[in-house]
């Protein structure tokens, strides 16, 4: 999925993609490395997609950066979760990737 | 990016063959685990978990098919680790046809990426089983005021296992700790770890430290029977806080913890200021190798013990000249040779498996055909995790699975036959597999009609096999079985093919240097025993003397050894042959049969070696015999393939070779007669 993810947003232009293993490797670099745009699963293994959109969210650099979360269908009360923690949009798997890119463009605008 | 050149396909099938052989493992555990009401929730995570990644991995392989059918069973199992279907027997009939039919998939693309199947019946029911699910549970949640900001982070599924925690009358705790943020993926590790041995943990929250920027803070949300003092008494560490959100109804005290766990507490903590290889521990726990690379691994080591054998060797001459140094160059030598046998076992050690991962398989595959068959039947496996060859367990796969159809389709009956003859309605069958010395028994029963040696008898006959008037024993009848082209059933069944099913399990059972016995009394039920060698890379053989030189026999060959004594043997039909307890076995003299001059020392006491290849057994008449060895077989080459009843030379250092019998041609000759 996150190879998807990856492909999908490499072909479009002037991205430099942080792709990191796990939520603990996002725990690490976050704080050190400003980036623009954050998107997270929601079911992972270490630590869950909700309580890193709650970390991202208690940081001060952090406060307003677009944050889009990707959620399994039939989740809703996770999204809802995610959303009410600050999330800025989702998008359901499995996801064309053109949605992706339309929705990344329309989050960094 | 299906479409790609072969290698993305190769990767495919590797990561999807692990995934598979994964859930088919964990079904089966889920399958007993359903039986006793011991389904663990890491289990549950771990299925749904497989069949997300062989979703994810479908879909970026392309592979639209296997995704959507994976898809579909992601969704049933994240219900059912919500708990909101019931582990019930037609969910478990459904995760194994889900997962027969992913295996089809997956096997269509290794003949060709384009391949596929219809896969609506599996999604239909899948879909009908979610359709059925019933209300939503009830929330445990209400009136024990938990704070909303914290249940605002727990995914469904978390609280789905705080919910059953709470039904359990467990507490829930906070443990809080700091760790810096250079350690902390390995810190915590540790300290999970160490709280799974109390309880269940739930959820991991990391949050900021305002004092220590270089530190992260997290709460490990977990579910025990220790109230928050017994658990930080359990724990001992100073720099971890317990916060209780909600109290144990039913409380453990800590003198009741058992005490291995007290000390597995107190070394945990020990640990927990992280060496590194912590790291590798917790979050990389195998590596695939090809097996090829472990062979070369095992010549290097058996190249070395020769060049060790050569060390000794000099040191005894050194020694035996009066040079000091030879002794201590013996010794090193020594201490050499003990490492070299750990490393030998070592790298021997890596390449064997538990049969399980072949049981399981089986497992499914006796569902299937019982369900298509009309016949309820069910499988007991023993000893899975006894161990083999990796190469060994892929080679048993066809000669198991053919036995195992050939026992629910001609030896168990069906409901009413068996009611009729006084049988339980449900058949039987028996999977094990034990040690025995240097091989494994593997073992088939199965509880059904049995065979009639009689029935056998008048079969051969009938296809001129044998003559009327043969004598024959039971065994030798049972043995038939074995011959090529042989079927006591007229009628062509979809499932165990047209009679050449006994004869492919014996070639195959023999090509792996293994023995196949058949035992079976008519109403009672049949038994194929399979008595395999543990490894097929580095053999141990039974050295032997005759008329001056001297042969090695694989050890997984001999039956017994035992004193010739010539009020033994008789004369049937020109023939020698050996009267052994019950039945009588071909005699073959191996100077004779090699035609090689014989020792002119008639009164010298003679042995007999017994061998067996596949279902045959035979007597070996040689002058002496030696010890076992270790011995690596090399092919003679493409010169010398000629050769009949040599199968290879082994080294035996010391610059000397000898050369290897091939039982399977030994036999041949023996029982043909003739020579070689």
């Amino acid at each position: 999925m996150r190879g998807l993810i990856v492909a999908t947003l490499e072909a479009m232009d002037d991205f430099t993609i942080v792709e990191v293993e796990n939520g603990f490797e996002a725990l690490r670099v976050l704080p050190r490395e400003k980036v623009d745009m954050v998107i997270t699963d929601i079911n992972m293994p270490d630590i869950n997609g909700l309580e890193l959109v709650k970390f991202i969210r208690s940081q001060p650099q952090y406060k307003s950066t677009p944050l889009l979360i990707i959620s399994t269908e039939g989740s809703d009360k996770d999204r809802e979760k995610g959303l009410a923690l600050g999330a800025d949009s989702y998008l359901n798997k499995p996801f064309q990737p053109e949605e992706l890119q339309r929705l990344v463009s329309q989050l960094l605008d | 990016m299906g479409t790609g050149s072969l290698q993305p396909v190769a990767e495919f099938l590797a990561e999807a063959e692990d995934l598979l052989g994964n859930l088919s493992q964990n079904f089966s555990i889920l399958s007993d685990g359903a039986e006793t009401g011991d389904v663990s929730p890491d289990l549950l995570n771990g299925i749904f978990r497989d069949a997300h990644s062989i979703k994810g991995l479908a879909g970026m392989f392309g592979f639209d098919d296997i995704a959507e059918l994976s898809h579909h069973l992601e969704n049933l199992l994240d219900r059912l680790r919500l708990g909101k279907l019931p582990l019930d027997n037609f969910l478990i009939d459904c995760l194994f046809d889900s997962l027969s039919a992913l295996i089809g998939l997956v096997e269509g693309k290794s003949v060709n990426p384009e391949l596929t199947q219809d896969i609506s019946s599996s999604v239909a029911r899948i879909e009908g089983l979610l359709s059925s699910q019933t209300g939503v549970a009830e929330n445990l949640f209400a009136g024990l005021h938990i704070d909303p900001e914290l249940l605002g982070v727990l995914t469904e599924y978390e609280e789905h296992r705080l919910q059953d925690n709470i039904r359990q009358g467990h507490a829930l705790l906070l443990v809080k700790a700091v760790f810096p943020l250079d350690s902390f993926d390995v810190d915590l590790a540790s300290l999970t770890d160490n709280l799974k041995q109390h309880g269940e943990v739930v959820s991991t929250l990391p949050g900021q430290n305002n004092d220590r920027p270089d530190c992260l803070a997290f709460n490990v949300l977990c579910g025990t029977r220790y109230s928050g003092s017994a658990l930080q008494d359990i724990l001992d560490d100073g720099t971890i806080e317990i916060e209780e959100v909600v109290a144990a109804r039913v409380e453990e005290s800590l003198e009741n913890a058992p005490h291995d766990q007290l000390a597995n507490a107190a070394t945990a903590s020990l640990n927990d200021d992280g060496p590194v290889s912590e790291t590798l521990r917790s979050f990389s726990s195998t590596v695939r190798v090809d097996i090829g690379k472990l062979d070369n691994l095992l010549d290097i080591v058996g190249d070395l013990t020769l060049a060790k054998g050569e060390i000794s060797r000099i040191a005894e001459e050194l020694s035996g000249q009066g040079i000091s140094l030879g002794k201590d160059l013996g010794k090193t030598a020594h201490r050499l040779e003990r490492r070299l046998l750990a490393l030998q076992s070592a790298v021997m050690d890596v390449r064997m498996v538990p049969v399980r991962q072949l049981f399981d398989k089986l497992n499914r595959i006796v569902r299937r055909m019982a369900r298509d068959l009309g016949k309820n039947v069910e499988l007991e496996i023993l000893g899975g995790n006894t161990e083999l060859d990796k190469l060994i367990v892929e080679k048993l796969a066809d000669p198991l699975m053919h036995i195992i159809r050939n026992a629910l389709d001609h030896g168990i009956e069906t409901g009413p036959e068996r009611r009729a003859a006084g049988k339980s309605e449900i058949g039987r069958i028996t999977l094990s597999a034990a040690p025995k010395g240097s091989h494994v028994a593997v073992e088939i029963r199965d509880d059904g009609r049995g065979i009639d040696p009689e029935g056998l008898r008048r079969a051969a006959i009938a296809k001129g096999l044998i003559k009327p008037e043969a004598i024959m024993t039971e065994q030798d009848l049972f043995g038939l079985l074995f011959h090529s082209g042989f079927s006591t059933r007229t009628e062509v069944s979809e499932f165990s093919g047209r009679g050449v099913g006994m004869d492919v399990v014996k070639n195959n059972i023999s090509a792996l240097s293994g023995m196949i016995d058949l035992t079976s009394r008519p109403g009672e039920g049949t038994t194929l025993s399979l008595t395999l060698p543990v490894t097929l890379a580095i053999i141990k053989a039974l050295v032997i003397h005759s008329s001056g030189r001297d042969f090695a026999i694989p050890l997984a060959s001999v039956v017994e050894t035992l004193i010739l004594d010539p009020g033994m043997t008789r004369t049937i039909e020109g023939r020698e042959v050996l009267e052994l307890r019950h039945s009588t076995l071909p005699l073959l003299h191996l100077d004779q049969a090699f035609q090689i001059r014989a020792e002119k020392s008639e009164s010298k006491t003679r042995f007999v070696v017994v061998v067996g290849f596949a279902d045959r057994r035979i007597g070996l008449v040689v002058d002496d015999l030696y010890d076992q060895q270790d011995v690596v077989i090399k092919p003679l080459g493409k010169t010398l393939s000629f050769v009949r009843g040599i199968s290879g030379a082994a080294d035996m250092g010391n610059q000397r070779t000898i050369l290897v019998l091939d039982v399977g041609g030994m036999i041949e000759v023996a029982l043909q007669g003739g020579g070689l």
